[in-house]
């Protein structure tokens, strides 16, 4: 990156570590950082959605889609964390394949699982034949948004179930008294309202979620912990930059990091709920209204 | 192909080692059913190890930490709040990474310590095991959790009992056994609950980070990685050690439930808080 950098044993300690930190590697292991920002803020509200998804769904009075809608509350809270962050992406990986196989080859007589293996035809492959290497992070990067959306998006549904149901029936009732429908009544009155009730949850499933990021490793995307590892371990005097196991001062770095957006997003979330309650009929909206505030 | 009965004696007792079933694991298209029920059964002896030594240990850990936190000296209060934030506030995923990087830099033949006439050598190499080191991670992991939840507990025992306590006379050391510290534990209990589960659940994470596993003696999860990754095949042995894990937690429930019911014995039925399992797993 800096012309003094072209050769490094022969640098002074500053030098060699202005140079070792802005290496290649080093590089993409600050973007990886922005990988893991960049999930939150891509599943963020995707998995809210689906929440919202999911609570209407609870909340509807047309039995097929209340039993949807608890089956898969109750199925993803029910299966333990990681199996589900392993699961999804490779049975739904293989899903894909196998409809796209179904659609592309009709005409292919042999059984997809032989053995251990699972064949399908080369136009059913995904990402295709010949993807770009760049195509296939994408791709893997999709298929971890998925998973997260997933169970993420349960998680939410509950909290945002209960958030409906703590509107005060009366405010739904005066709705109707002025003809309102169910669904102005939902948009107009619960909709505003019930953010405050969900906010103490949604801010206990982002903290869960941050936390939940590392797990990208085990996708085998190259995130934060890959680029630790690698970068940390020990180097002989064939790398450019040798030096012995400093594994631990990478990991530091990364708990430094995630000690930080834990913080900030509780900071945050402290601000939000005085936002929220602003004008509500909750204890804090009552005294920011005595105060003044609002 | 094995047997069932053969696969039940050559892997049930596999996860304590090599030495405990057959040398190696099954591999590729000699991978059965059975195969695969009872190896990541076997694994499941790690699972509980970890949780129950967790538990046990990080339980009066966390009573200690949280009685430092509830303290109004800084000196007590400032380190242990520092300590569950630390934990709190990162992946465990990442304090597995961290910790073993950090074991592994330890001396190998052991920290002398010196105590005056003789000098004691610990042996620190166990640190670098998951048996040890990933338990140890496990436990301060734990306690950070659990005070929070002891903390908050003794933020709201019953002005009344308290009151009660010093109209009998009691201080100090009785009190706290008396009054404090069962008033804690019942309040916070259904909520401890939880906590036991979640750790249980996050036991699958110790070899999935540095630690290895010596021998492939691992725990349940580690197992069912290892089938998939043979078989290319999800959709056995996933729901299966998801299947062992609602046992496992069903059973937790039922012994927290117990311990439960002696916490409340003195209340009447209708007073009595029910455990109520609310899973948010990852930590």
């Amino acid at each position: 990156m800096f012309e003094f950098c072209a050769d490094p044993s022969a640098l002074p300690d500053w030098q060699w570590f202005v140079c070792y930190l802005t290496s290649g590697t080093h590089l993409a292991f600050y973007r990886s950082f922005v990988v893991v920002v960049l999930l939150l803020l891509v599943v963020a509200p995707v998995a809210l959605g689906m929440g919202l998804l999911g609570a209407m769904a609870l909340r509807s009075h047309f039995a097929p889609v209340t039993l949807l809608g608890r089956g898969y509350v109750n199925l993803v809270r029910g299966v333990p964390d990681i199996v589900f962050f392993l699961f999804v992406p490779i049975a739904l990986g293989q899903g894909i394949e196998w409809v796209l196989h179904q659609i592309n080859c009709p005409d292919w007589d042999q059984p997809i699982r032989q053995g251990n293996d699972f064949i399908v035809c080369r136009e059913a492959k995904m990402p295709p034949v010949g993807a770009s290497a760049w195509a296939r992070d994408v791709y893997a990067f999709g298929m971890a948004v998925v998973a997260f959306a997933l169970v993420f998006g349960a998680f939410a549904a509950n909290t945002l179930f209960g958030a409906m149901q703590a509107v005060p029936r009366a405010q739904t009732e005066t709705a109707e008294a002025y003809g309102m429908t169910r669904a102005q009544a939902f948009r107009r009155i619960v909709m505003p309202q019930m953010w405050v009730y969900a906010l103490p949850g949604l801010s206990n499933i982002w903290q869960i979620l941050i936390k939940a990021t590392p797990l990208l490793f085990l996708l085998g995307i190259q995130d934060v912990v890959y680029w630790a590892r690698e970068l940390g371990g020990a180097k002989t005097s064939l790398y450019t930059y040798p030096h012995p196991d400093w594994r631990v001062w990478y990991f530091l770095v990364l708990l430094a990091f995630y000690l930080f957006l834990t913080w900030t997003s509780e900071r945050g979330f402290g601000w939000l709920t005085i936002r929220l309650s602003r004008g509500q009929a909750t204890a804090e909206g009552e005294r920011q209204r005595r105060k003044g505030l609002a | 192909m094995r047997s069932c009965a053969e696969s039940f004696t050559g892997y049930i007792l596999r996860a304590l080692g090599r030495d405990y079933g057959e040398r190696l694991l099954p591999r590729g298209l000699d991978i059965t059913l059975c195969d695969q029920l009872f190896l990541i059964a076997s694994g499941l002896i790690w699972n509980i190890y970890f949780a129950g030594f967790a538990i046990v240990f990080g339980f009066f850990l966390a009573t200690a930490v949280a009685l430092a936190r509830f303290s109004e000296n800084p000196w007590l209060n400032r380190p242990a709040g520092a300590f569950i934030f630390f934990f709190r506030g990162s992946p465990l995923f990442i304090q597995f990474f961290f910790f073993y990087s950090a074991f592994v830099l330890l001396p190998r033949g052991g920290i002398d310590i010196p105590l005056g006439v003789v000098t004691l050598t610990v042996d620190t190499s166990p640190l670098t095991t998951a048996q040890v080191g990933g338990l140890l991670v496990l436990i301060l992991n734990t306690t950070a959790y659990s005070a929070e939840l002891f903390y908050g507990a003794l933020r709201s025992i019953p002005r009344g009992d308290l009151e009660a306590a010093d109209a009998y006379g009691m201080a100090g050391f009785t009190r706290f056994r008396r009054i404090i510290w069962p008033n804690m534990l019942r309040l916070a209990w259904p909520s401890y609950t939880n906590e036991a589960i979640f750790l249980t659940h996050s036991t699958t994470l110790v070899f999935l980070s540095a630690f290895p596993a010596r021998q492939q003696s691992g725990e349940a999860f580690y197992y069912a990685r290892y089938f998939v990754d043979q078989t290319f095949n999800p959709f056995f042995a996933y729901p299966l050690v998801a299947a062992y894990f609602i046992l496992l937690t069903l059973a937790i429930i039922g012994l927290f439930g117990l311990a439960n019911r002696r916490l409340n014995r003195h209340l009447p039925q209708e007073a009595r808080p029910r455990l109520r399992f609310r899973p948010q797993y990852i930590r």
